[in-house]
C-alpha cells in the first residue's frame, strides 16, 4: 500500500472519532502543517519517477481535498454547535411589549371632506373657499334673500356688529357669490367649510360643516343636477344602488328648488343606506335663481345652472354610524380615537374612498 | 301648518286613502313633518270636578284634591295650581295618559309622601294654548253633565303637520292645500257657493286709512254686527279647532280663527262699543303705548302701522289686537276687520318689538289682497248664524287698488330648465287648476297670476309650478361626464391637506373645536390681537371669535386630562380671527402635547415631553412639506403665552420675512390659572398664510441629483462659547466655511459646569468633510480644520477646547 493511501485510511479513521475543536486542529496541523504528512508528500513529488509522477500527484491531490473537506466540515459543525449554545443563552422574552408608539388620527369631518372632494374631482369640480366672517350682502342679499324675507328667520345668525352688517356665515352659499364675482362663467366648484347658526340642542350645534356646489354653464338643466347628485350619493355611500327622492322645496336663491331624501332602513340597530322605505333628508338644491346671477353680473339669458348645499357632519354620521352630532366638537380623546382615521388613509378614487 | 284629511275634504272630493295623501303632499312640495293620532291619545282626558281640596301635609304650595271623574270612587290627585278649588270643573288625566306637550306618560306617583292618581291639566299641558298658569277652568253649567266623559271629541282624522315653505302663504289655509292637491290630480276641488252679505244697514263706524309715507295698510274692510250674543261655539266648530290642536275660546274668536285656518284670511273682531268714534289706520308716534292681547304692554317706535281710535292705539295692524277693544262673552256689538298689510311693514314692526303671532306669520308672507270681502262675508254670516244679530254692509277703504300681475311665459323655458318635455295643453291645465288665467299669444302664454300667489314673479317661478305639479320624479338623470379641466385643489389647499395629515402622522389626534371661545381663555392667548365679540352669542362661554386655537385646545386638553388620560397629543387646523371683517382670518395648525414619553415602559426611560419633541414634529412636518431645513432660522421671540425661556419662533429663511411657526412650553402662569394638571404641556402653531407656497411641481422642488464617492472623513470639534451664543450661530458659521465640503453638522454634546468658565458652555460638534472632486489628503483636511476653527472663533467669539 502506498503511503498516500495509508495516510488517507489512517486519518479517515481518526476523523471518524468524536473529536473536539483542538483535536481536529491538531490533526489538521499533523496533515497540512509545514512538516505535515501531506505537505511532506508534496515535497516528494520531485523524487518520483517521471512515469509515475502524474498519477502520484493526482492521487495526492485527491486525498488532500478529501481530508481537507472533511476537516473543514467538522470544524464548521463544531463551531455551529458552539454559536448555537451561545445564542441559546441570549434568548429573550419576545412577548414583552414593543416600545411605545402613538397613533394620530384624522377627524371624521376632515376625512369626509376629503372623500367629497375626491368624488367631485372626478367629474370636474374644483375646490373653492370663502371666509367664515361674511358681510350681510354676500350671505343674504346677493342670494336673493332681502332683509324683509321670512327665510332669514330660518337662519339664526351670529352677528359681529350692532348694525348686523358682519356675521358668521350661516351657509356656504356666499362662496357662490364670491366665486362668480371674481371670475367669468362657466363655474364648476364645490366649497366645503365651517358654517354657523345660533342654535344649540341635541341635533343642532352652533357650528357645523356644509359643502356648497355650483355648476353654471350654457344649457345646464335639472337633469344634470339630478345626475350629479345621484352620482355623488352613490359614490359617497359606496353602494351599488341608491334610493333617492327629489321633492319640491323652497330656497330664495334657487328656482325651482328641491330637497333630496335618501332611502334607508335600520337593521340590527345600524343604519343601511339605499334599502328600506324610510326617507332621510340630506341636502337642498335647485337651479340658481336668475336674480342671483344678475347680482354677480352673469347674464341669466345666456348662462344657467344648479347649486346645492349638503350637511357634511350629517353625511359623516350616516356613513360611519355616528349618533351624536355634539360629539364631533367635544374633543373627547376616546371618541376621536374611535371614529378618527389613520393619516395614511387618504381617500382616493383609484383605491376606493375608504378601506 | 296643521290640517286633517277631514277638513281637506270640505274642499276636495276624493276617495283616495290617507296614505296616498301623505305621499302626494310631500311630492308637490308640502312636506309632511309628522302625523299624529290625537284622538286615541286624547280619549283618556276626562272632564272632572274637584269635590274637595286640602293643603298638602308636607308642602305649602301643593294641594290634595278629591276629584270626581264619573266613577264611584273619588280620585286623589296632588295639584300645584293656585286655582285648584272646591267645585272647579277641569280636565283630569289618568295614569297611562300621555301629556301632549311633554309627551311624557303619567304614572301613579308619590309626591312628597302623598300618592297622586293622575293629574289635573293646564291649557298649555294639553297644547291648547300657551296658558300655563293654573289648571283649565270649564264652565260648570255647561260641563257638569259631562263629568267622566272624554273632553276631546272623537275624530277619525289624524293630525297632519305640514312644513310650508315661506313662499307659499296660500297653503297656510286648508283651501290652498286642496287646490294644489287637485291640480296634481289628487281629487277634485269642490265649488263652494259664495255667500254674500245682503244688508241695507250702513256701516256707521267711520274707517280712515291715513295717507302717510310708509303706510303699512293698503286696504281695510269692515262690517258691524250688532246685537250679538257671544256664546261658546257649537260642537262642530269646537271639534274642528280641536282636531288641529287649537283651543276653542268663544264663538266670535273661534269663527275668526276658523276662517283664518280655512282660507288663510286673518280677521280681527273689535268690541264696537269700546271704539271711540271711528277707526284711524296710521303710523305710530314715538313712545305710544298699548296693552296687547298677550297681556303685555308695548311701547311703540315711530312709524309702526297701528289701528287706533280717538283715544289712542287699539292694536298693531296685522300683528296683534289690544285688550281695550277685545271681545268678551258679554260683547253686544262687534266690528269685524279684514285688511291687507304690507309684508315688509309687518316684518319690521314685529322684529323691533320681538313679537311673533299667527297673524304676523301670515301677513309677512303675504295675504291674498282680494280675500278681504270674502273673509268678511264668510265670518259675518257664521257669526249671525251662531250668535244672532244684524250685519251691516261691508265698507272697504283702499289706498291702493290691487292689480293682478301678468307674466308673458315662453313655454320653451320649461324644457330648458327642467330637462324634460310636457305639452302646452298640459301646461295650461296645470296652471288653470292652480288658479292662473291663461291666454295663448303666438309663441307665448299670457298668464294672469292669482292674487294669492305673491311668490310668482317671473318665468322661472312658472317653470317651478309646472315641474312641481308634474312631479320631480319626471326629471331625467343626466349622468355627469368624468372630465377634469382644472386642478381640484390649489397649491395652498394642497398644503393644508398635507400639513393636516403630516401632523396627524406624528401621533396627534385631530380635533375640531368651535371658531368661538370663552373670552377669559381667549385673553390668555390673544397676543396682540383685539378681542372680537359676537353680539348675540349662544352663551357667555362662547362669546368671542378665537384669536388663537390654543384657548379651545387647552380647554379640551384639560377635559381629557380630567378623564384620566395623561399622555396626549391633539391638534386642530382651522381659522383664527384677527378682525371682524371678512378676510381678517388666518389658517393655523395648532398642536398640543401633554404628559410624558415612554410612561411606565419596561424598556425605555420615561421623561416629560419637552420643547424639542414639538420642535421635531414641527421641523419634520415642514421639511416633509417641501421646505429646506438648511434655510430655517430660529430665534426666541415668542408671544407671552409661551414660556419666555423655553420657546422659539421659526422662519423659513434667514430673511425673517414672516413668522412660519411658534413652538415651546405653555407659560406656567396660564397653566396655573386654568388649573391644568400635567407634568408638561408643550405646543406649536404653524401659520399657513405665512408659508411661501412650495414650488409647483415635485420636479421643480428637487435639485439635480449629485453625490460624491470620494473618501469622506468625520471630524469632532468642541467649542467653549459665551452662554448667550446659540448653537444655530455656531452651525451657521461652520456651514459658511464651505458648503461644498462640509455636511452633516451635528451637535452631539452641550455641557456646562466643571472645567468650563462661568457663563460659558461647551458645544461639541461632529461634521463630515468630503469633496466632490477628489480624495482629500491630510494637508487639505488640516487646512479645512483650521479654517473652521478660525471662522467659528471670529464669528462667535468661541474658543476651541484643547
Amino acid at each position: 500500500m502506498s503511503d498516500i493511501k495509508k495516510i488517507k485510511e489512517e486519518f479517515l479513521n481518526k476523523l471518524s472519532d468524536k473529536l473536539d475543536l483542538s483535536e481536529i486542529n491538531e490533526i489538521k496541523s499533523n496533515l497540512f502543517g509545514k512538516n505535515g504528512l501531506i505537505s511532506s508528500q508534496f515535497k516528494m513529488i520531485g523524487s518520483v519517477p517521471d512515469n509515475e509522477k502524474k498519477k502520484f500527484a493526482s492521487d495526492l491531490n485527491n486525498v488532500k481535498d478529501e481530508l481537507q473537506d472533511l476537516i473543514n466540515s467538522k470544524i464548521d459543525e463544531l463551531q455551529n454547535i458552539e454559536i448555537n449554545k451561545k445564542l441559546e443563552k441570549e434568548k429573550i422574552d419576545v412577548t414583552l411589549p414593543e416600545r411605545n408608539f402613538i397613533r394620530g388620527k384624522i377627524h371624521p369631518v376632515s376625512q369626509t371632506i376629503d372623500e367629497i372632494s375626491s368624488i367631485f374631482s372626478e367629474i370636474g369640480f374644483s375646490v373653492e373657499e370663502g371666509p367664515d366672517v361674511e358681510n350681510e350682502y354676500n350671505n343674504f342679499t346677493a342670494l336673493n334673500t332681502p332683509d324683509n324675507h321670512p327665510a332669514r328667520d330660518m337662519h339664526d345668525t351670529f352677528y359681529l356688529d350692532e348694525k348686523k352688517e358682519t356675521l358668521l356665515r350661516t351657509h356656504t352659499s356666499p362662496v357662490q357669490i364670491r366665486t362668480m364675482m371674481k371670475d367669468k362663467p362657466p363655474f364648476k366648484i364645490i366649497a366645503p367649510g365651517r358654517t354657523y347658526r345660533s342654535d344649540s340642542d341635541q341635533t343642532h350645534s352652533p357650528m357645523f360643516h356644509q359643502v356648497e356646489g355650483l355648476h353654471i354653464d350654457k344649457d345646464i338643466n335639472m337633469g344634470h343636477l339630478k345626475g350629479c347628485l345621484n352620482y355623488f350619493i352613490k359614490e359617497f355611500f359606496e353602494v351599488e344602488k341608491i334610493k333617492m327622492r327629489f321633492r319640491p322645496s323652497h330656497f330664495p336663491f334657487t328656482e325651482p328648488s328641491a330637497e333630496v331624501d335618501i332611502g334607508y332602513e335600520i337593521k340590527d340597530g345600524k343604519i343601511k343606506i339605499g334599502e328600506g322605505d324610510q326617507w332621510l333628508e340630506i341636502l337642498g338644491c335647485g337651479m340658481v335663481h336668475p336674480n342671483v346671477l344678475k347680482n354677480v353680473k352673469v347674464d341669466p339669458t345666456k348662462f344657467q345652472g344648479y347649486a346645492f348645499g349638503i350637511g357634511i357632519d350629517r353625511l359623516a354620521m350616516l356613513k360611519y354610524g355616528i349618533n351624536d352630532l355634539r360629539a364631533f366638537f367635544d374633543c373627547d380623546y376616546r371618541w376621536l380615537n374611535h371614529f378618527g382615521f389613520d393619516p395614511l388613509d387618504v381617500p382616493t378614487n383609484y383605491r376606493g374612498l375608504s378601506r | 301648518m296643521k290640517i286633517t284629511f277631514d277638513w281637506l275634504k270640505n274642499h276636495l272630493n276624493t276617495n283616495l286613502k290617507e296614505e296616498k295623501l301623505l305621499k302626494q303632499l310631500t311630492n308637490i312640495g308640502l312636506e309632511v313633518e309628522s302625523l299624529e293620532n290625537l284622538s286615541e291619545d286624547l280619549n283618556l282626558f276626562k272632564v272632572a270636578k274637584i269635590i274637595k281640596t286640602e293643603k298638602h301635609p308636607n308642602a305649602d304650595r301643593l294641594k290634595v284634591c278629591d276629584v270626581n271623574i264619573g266613577e264611584k270612587e273619588l280620585k286623589k290627585v296632588v295639584c300645584g295650581a293656585n286655582n285648584a278649588r272646591d267645585g272647579l270643573v277641569t280636565i283630569y288625566a289618568p295614569p297611562g295618559a300621555i301629556i301632549p306637550k311633554s309627551k311624557t306618560k303619567l304614572v301613579v306617583a308619590k309626591i312628597r309622601g302623598v300618592t297622586s292618581y293622575g293629574m289635573l291639566c293646564s291649557e298649555s299641558e294639553l297644547n291648547l294654548s300657551d296658558e300655563s298658569e293654573g289648571i283649565m277652568e270649564l264652565s260648570s253649567s255647561k260641563y257638569d253633565k259631562n263629568i267622566g266623559k272624554s273632553y276631546f271629541s272623537k275624530s277619525n282624522s289624524n293630525l297632519i303637520d305640514l312644513s310650508i315653505t315661506p313662499n307659499r302663504p296660500d297653503c297656510l289655509g286648508v283651501r290652498g292645500i286642496a287646490r294644489d292637491l287637485a291640480a296634481s290630480g289628487f281629487g277634485k276641488m269642490k265649488n263652494l257657493k259664495e255667500k254674500k252679505i245682503k244688508s241695507k244697514i250702513k256701516q256707521t263706524l267711520k274707517v280712515k286709512i291715513k295717507k302717510e309715507d310708509n303706510q303699512g295698510c293698503t286696504s281695510f274692510g269692515s262690517c258691524l254686527i250688532t246685537n250679538v250674543s257671544n256664546v261658546e261655539s257649537p260642537q262642530w266648530l269646537k271639534d274642528k279647532l280641536i282636531s288641529v290642536g287649537q283651543n276653542p275660546i268663544s264663538a266670535i274668536v273661534d269663527i275668526t280663527n276658523y276662517i283664518m285656518l280655512d282660507i288663510n284670511r286673518p280677521l280681527h273682531a273689535y268690541d264696537a262699543d269700546k271704539i271711540e268714534k271711528g277707526i284711524i289706520v296710521r303710523n305710530s308716534k314715538l313712545g305710544e303705548e298699548f296693552k296687547a292681547l298677550d297681556n303685555k304692554s308695548y311701547k311703540l317706535e315711530k312709524g309702526m302701522c297701528v289701528i287706533s281710535d280717538n283715544k289712542g292705539v287699539l292694536g298693531l295692524g296685522g300683528i296683534i289686537g289690544g285688550t281695550r277693544s277685545s271681545t268678551e262673552f258679554d260683547t253686544k256689538n262687534i266690528l269685524l276687520e279684514s285688511a291687507y298689510f304690507k309684508p315688509r311693514s309687518i316684518r319690521n314692526t314685529a322684529k323691533k318689538l320681538n313679537l311673533d303671532t299667527d297673524a304676523k306669520f301670515r301677513f309677512e308672507r303675504g295675504i291674498d289682497p282680494l280675500s278681504i270681502e270674502d273673509g268678511l262675508n264668510k265670518a259675518a254670516l257664521l257669526i249671525k248664524e251662531i250668535c244672532g244679530g244684524e250685519i251691516s254692509k261691508v265698507d272697504i277703504q283702499n289706498t291702493e287698488t290691487y292689480k293682478n300681475k301678468i307674466i308673458k311665459f315662453d313655454p320653451c323655458l320649461f324644457e330648458k330648465i327642467s330637462g324634460f318635455k310636457i305639452s302646452i295643453k298640459e301646461m295650461l291645465k296645470i296652471l288653470n287648476d292652480l288658479g292662473f288665467k291663461t291666454k295663448k299669444e303666438k309663441k307665448y302664454l299670457k298668464l294672469t297670476i292669482p292674487s294669492w300667489r305673491p311668490d310668482i314673479l317671473q318665468q322661472e317661478d312658472i317653470v317651478e309650478e309646472l315641474v312641481r305639479i308634474s312631479g320631480y320624479d319626471k326629471i331625467k338623470i343626466i349622468e355627469p361626464i368624468k372630465e377634469r379641466t382644472k386642478s381640484t385643489l390649489t397649491q395652498s389647499q394642497k398644503l393644508f391637506h398635507f400639513l393636516q395629515r403630516a401632523i396627524a402622522s406624528k401621533g396627534y389626534l385631530e380635533a375640531i373645536t368651535w371658531s368661538f371661545t370663552d373670552s377669559n381663555y381667549n385673553d390668555y392667548f390673544k397676543g396682540s390681537n383685539n378681542e372680537i365679540k359676537i353680539i348675540n352669542p349662544i352663551s357667555s362661554e362662547l362669546g368671542v371669535l378665537r384669536n388663537s386655537i390654543f384657548s379651545n385646545l387647552i380647554m379640551y386638553m384639560n377635559k381629557n386630562l380630567d378623564r384620566g388620560f395623561k399622555d396626549l397629543s391633539i391638534f386642530e387646523i382651522g381659522p383664527i380671527f384677527t378682525g371682524s371683517n371678512p378676510g381678517q382670518q388666518n389658517t393655523v395648525v395648532c398642536g398640543l402635547s401633554a404628559g410624558k414619553k415612554s410612561r411606565s415602559s419596561w424598556i425605555d426611560k420615561e421623561r416629560n415631553v419637552d420643547v424639542f419633541d414639538v420642535k421635531k414634529d414641527l421641523v419634520q412636518t415642514l421639511v416633509e412639506a417641501g421646505y429646506n431645513q438648511d434655510k430655517f432660522f430660529i430665534d426666541s421671540k415668542t408671544p407671552n403665552y409661551y414660556h419666555p425661556g423655553k420657546s422659539g419662533r421659526l422662519f423659513l429663511n434667514r430673511g425673517k420675512d414672516q413668522v412660519a411657526a411658534y413652538f415651546g412650553e405653555i407659560h406656567p402662569n396660564i397653566l396655573k390659572k386654568i388649573d391644568i394638571k400635567s407634568e408638561s404641556l408643550v405646543g406649536f402653531e404653524i401659520f399657513l398664510d405665512n408659508l411661501k407656497l412650495p414650488k409647483k411641481t415635485l420636479n421643480d422642488q428637487k435639485i439635480k441629483f449629485a453625490v460624491s464617492d470620494f473618501q469622506k472623513s468625520e471630524r469632532d470639534f468642541a467649542f467653549i462659547v459665551n452662554k448667550d451664543v446659540n448653537a444655530q450661530d455656531l452651525i451657521n458659521a461652520i456651514s459658511s466655511v464651505d458648503q461644498n465640503l462640509i455636511s452633516n453638522v451635528k451637535v452631539f454634546d452641550v455641557y456646562e459646569g466643571e472645567n468650563i468658565p462661568e457663563n460659558h458652555k461647551s458645544i461639541a460638534i461632529n461634521l463630515t468633510i468630503q469633496s466632490t472632486e477628489r480624495t482629500l489628503n491630510d494637508k487639505d483636511l488640516e487646512k479645512i480644520n483650521n479654517l473652521i476653527i478660525k471662522t467659528v472663533e471670529d464669528k462667535t467669539g468661541a474658543k476651541i477646547r484643547s
